[in-house]
């Protein structure tokens, strides 16, 4: 049993989603043509948390989510099962997507998601939103919204859910 | 022909067992008894804490020579009869050319007395071809020496000619061996029908196939009073079928085969080839039934169907590769582990009893007294082995028996005075 | 899972996660562009020995979905012909580099016997009378989607009426409906029923087709006639065919199933496309999802890496 520690409480996901959902809207000067898609499995529930919190704000947007695992490089290299089936019920082209992810650790599974995407359709432009960036990035990928940075080891696991932050 | 000497095993034979040594000279036994010394140049085979029988006479052999050497040819078939403890083998016919003819015959027998390590006494077939439609020349064969006929590989369907044919050889001195397979009943058959072949989807060889011939033919011996012997029995019906007709004391024998005793349909559940066979693996219930039959003298023999085949043959997918297992080797150590009967009696359904079927009675399966010709066999019925199909003296390797704990293994064969095996080795 | 030969050795957890995995294939299939790059530098091949278009091309069609390279081993243009055996053509195209061999064989049993030949993956495209463990997948995936019923089958009464004895459709069928928990009838006459059964047998159709959720048709060949397995195909017509009268008492929801080809007039004698239940063309279309999911769980989700390790 290793040691877990907690880095960021409910009430600090919370206000994370809130500052997120501001930055979204003022980045994009409004919310015109702009979608989320979460990744499955760990980005949904934070796709889904923004969304609320952007309605709340402003007003409803569409929400997704795109499973990624048949997009991976290490398809056959080590077990995979994949989530829910994807859900991109709304228009991609010319769309403003928005990437939501737990945590962003080497960007591979980032990297298959925008794969994904270009399979559904031609988004005016694609940007990318995390709980926590913990570093360790092995593609040039880089995150425009984020809830926390995360100095880690490799050895390290994090977990982000809405009940918080945890490193172990 | 120098001697030899067989010193401290137990001899048994049809009087029972007892400690002895056996000393043999010019290919007959000439002393049996305890604490005899070797003289010099006599040959000494250790038998301590074995037993020594008469040697073992298979009734169902398949040389596949000539026609077929790239399965099996008379030598290396006699070889693999030697190191199961076989000193005469009954050589099936299905041949190319069949054993339809005196030449053929005689060819199988000198190809055997080339071999000189087992008797190879060919079997004749009941018609020419073994095409079910005219029979062969029985007397010119049976004046050749053939004493058992048969069409193994198919049986004779036709119920007039099989008449015809008993009623022929009922002068003759000879015995019809009878392939029990009613073909209208198994065309396209690979393996038992039952619940096994239905989820396997494999096509099934219903146990009433054999039984319908079983009946058909004790009731033309009932008719004819000329003798049958009952190939390779299979089912728990064919053998009430037997006992039956020998209550009511009719000339009819039986056999069964070391797979029919040890191994069942499910066997084929991972599609290999080398549990086809011919009749099929059948039920646990049928493996007792025979089993049954032989400790209740009903079945009277164990015989092998020692079927080689090459390996390219048995490559084939299930439905077109032909059936049959090798059995020689393995017959002793397959019987041993898998009967629970007196050690006498399996001995005799190995040895004298077929010896008599077979019409090699005056040779073969003698008892071990001075005088008798010295045909023997020396096994350790408790020894637990595995066979190794890579070392099979057979050409081929399609045995079932591989990873099986088999028990009870032969050390020494003796053919006339000479070892043919000698402590599990060929001895050429 | 390495293999994929019958529902069977699969069992009951692959089986379900199969069908989970479709619904992701499905969702691929549904998208303009239906392709995704998931077995890119795996090399499929089909081995059919035993002619079969549609399944051929259902399985080139998934492999190549799924981004796969495929070959197709035409037995009829092959040195099979020429006395080359079974194993020596095995060894061969497994010797050019092959992830999978897809094997239809017209004798039971042969996919196990190519698996020891191989250390490449083996799917059984149908074996014999024995086994056709995809088309039982897209039958499960058909009658779950059409009848919504995702995590069991429970209580669903399915019957499979036709030749169930030379059916590897049927043998799959009734392991992996059960496996489901559904409760499956055979209904045929005992000519055409296997030596034994493990579910239950109706001869008559018309005592329980008003009670019926799926009905699955097999398809009757015309040779079984000659065999005396039944008298005519009229007979068979009459006491097992789907008439327009039949059809009327099923209930509204039952779906009417068949592997194709069909035979019209015979097993179904009734327009198939006049009738709502039928998902005869969804089952077509759900093929090649389910064998993009079995192509996938092979070869890519690594379910087969701790068997290798």
């Amino acid at each position: 049993m290793t040691d877990s520690k907690q880095v960021l409480g409910p009430d600090d996901v919370r206000r994370a989603v809130t500052r997120m959902a501001h930055e979204i809207i003022e980045r994009n000067h409004g919310l015109d043509r702009v979608a989320l898609i979460g990744l499955q499995r760990g980005g949904v529930w934070l796709a889904v948390a923004l969304a609320a919190e952007i309605a709340r704000i402003d007003h409803d947007i569409p929400v997704g989510s795109i499973d990624a695992s048949l997009y991976r490089d290490d398809i056959g290299l080590r077990p995979v099962s994949p989530g829910s089936v994807s859900d991109v019920s709304f228009e991609i082209d010319g769309a403003i997507v928005v990437l939501v992810d737990d945590v962003l650790y080497t960007g591979r599974t980032v990297k298959a998601a925008l794969d994904a995407i270009t399979d559904y359709g031609r988004p005016s432009a694609v940007q990318l939103a995390v709980l926590v960036d913990r570093g360790h990035r092995e593609l040039p990928i880089r995150p425009d919204y984020v809830g926390k940075n995360l100095p880690t080891s490799t050895a390290e696991q994090v977990v982000a859910t809405v009940e918080g932050v945890t490193i172990s | 022909m120098s001697g030899m000497l067989i010193t401290g095993g137990t001899v048994l034979d049809q009087s029972g067992e007892r400690r002895a040594d056996v000393r043999v000279a010019d290919g007959t036994i000439v002393e049996v008894g305890n604490g005899l010394e070797a003289s010099a140049g006599e040959q000494t085979l250790d038998a301590t804490g074995r037993v020594v029988s008469p040697g073992f006479v298979d009734l169902h052999t398949h040389l596949r020579e000539p026609g077929r050497e790239e399965s099996e040819t008379i030598e290396t078939g006699s070889r693999a009869a030697a190191k199961g403890g076989y000193t005469c083998v009954v050589a099936m016919p299905n041949t190319d050319p069949t054993q339809d003819s005196v030449s053929v015959v005689e060819f199988v027998r000198a190809q055997g007395e080339a071999a000189g390590l087992c008797d190879v006494r060919p079997s004749g077939s009941i018609t020419i071809g073994r095409l079910g439609q005219q029979l062969s020349p029985l007397a010119e064969l049976a004046d050749a020496g053939v004493h058992l006929f048969t069409d193994d590989g198919d049986g004779v369907q036709d119920p007039l000619l099989m008449r015809r044919a008993l009623e022929y050889a009922a002068d003759l001195g000879i015995v019809l061996a009878q392939h029990c397979e009613v073909k209208r009943l198994t065309e396209g058959a690979v393996m038992h029908e039952g619940h096994c072949c239905s989820r396997l989807g494999l096509p099934g060889w219903p146990s009433v196939a054999e039984e319908l011939m079983v009946f058909r033919d004790i009731e033309l011996v009932r008719l004819t009073g000329a003798p049958v012997h009952i190939l390779h029995l299979s089912t728990a019906r064919s053998v009430d079928l037997v006992r039956a007709a020998k209550a009511d004391g009719l000339p009819v024998t039986a056999e069964a085969t070391p797979h029919h005793i040890s191994l069942t349909d499910e066997r084929l559940e991972g599609y290999s080839s080398l549990y086809k066979v011919n009749p099929p693996l059948r039920t646990m219930a049928d493996v007792e039934s025979v089993r049954a039959g032989l400790a209740d003298g009903t079945i009277d023999a164990i015989a092998t169907d020692h079927a080689p085949h090459a390996p390219e043959t048995k490559e084939r997918p299930l439905d077109q590769a032909p059936p049959g297992m090798l059995g020689l080797e393995t017959a002793l150590g397959v019987s041993l582990a898998s009967l629970d009967m007196p050690l006498v009696d399996v001995i005799a359904a190995m040895s004298w009893k077929p010896a008599a079927i077979a019409g090699v009675a005056d040779q073969h399966g003698r008892p071990v007294l001075p005088g008798e010709p010295a045909n023997l066999t020396v096994f350790d019925p408790g020894a637990e082995w595995q066979v190794v199909p890579a070392q099979l003296a057979s050409k081929s390797r399609n045995t079932p028996f591989g990873g099986m704990a088999l028990r009870g293994k032969v050390w020494h064969t003796v053919l006339r005075g000479t070892a043919t095996v000698v402590d599990g080795q060929p001895s050429r | 899972m390495k293999h994929f030969r019958s529902v069977d050795e699969a069992g009951p957890d692959a089986i379900r996660r199969l069908l989970d995995l479709a619904d992701h294939m499905a969702e691929v299939n549904r998208r303009p562009n239906p392709k995704v790059p998931a077995l890119r530098g795996k090399t499929v091949c089909n081995v059919f020995f035993e002619d079969s278009t549609r399944t051929r091309l259902s399985f080139e069609t998934a492999a190549k979905r799924l981004s796969a390279d495929i070959m197709n081993f035409a037995v009829s243009s092959s040195s099979v012909n020429k006395g080359e055996s079974l194993r020596d053509t095995i060894e061969t195209i497994a010797a050019m580099g092959v992830d999978a061999f897809v094997i239809r064989h017209k004798s039971s049993g042969v996919p196990w016997q190519v698996s020891d030949w191989t250390r490449a993956s083996v799917i059984n495209a149908g074996d014999g009378w024995h086994a056709h463990p995809t088309q039982a997948l897209l039958d499960c995936y058909t009658i779950r989607t059409a009848l919504n019923r995702t995590n069991s089958f429970d209580g669903l009464k399915i019957a499979i009426v036709g030749d169930i004895k030379h059916s590897r459709v049927a043998r799959s069928d009734i392991s992996a409906f059960t496996m489901l928990g559904a409760d499956v009838t055979l209904v045929a006459p005992r000519t055409l029923l296997p030596p034994e059964t493990t579910v239950p047998v109706e001869t008559n159709l018309d005592d329980i087709i008003e009670d019926l959720d799926v009905i699955y048709l097999l398809r009757m060949q015309q040779e079984r006639m000659t065999e005396s397995l039944v008298p005519s195909l009229r007979e068979y017509t009459t006491r097992f065919g789907l008439t327009p009268e039949r059809a009327r008492r099923l209930p509204e929801h039952a779906l009417i199933m068949h592997p194709g080809p069909m035979n019209r007039g015979v097993e179904m004698a009734v327009d198939p496309s006049e009738l709502p239940g039928s998902v005869i063309t969804q089952q077509v279309t759900n093929g090649i999802a389910v064998r993009m999911a079995v192509l996938f769980d092979l070869l890519g989700s690594g379910s087969n890496l701790e068997e290798n390790e």
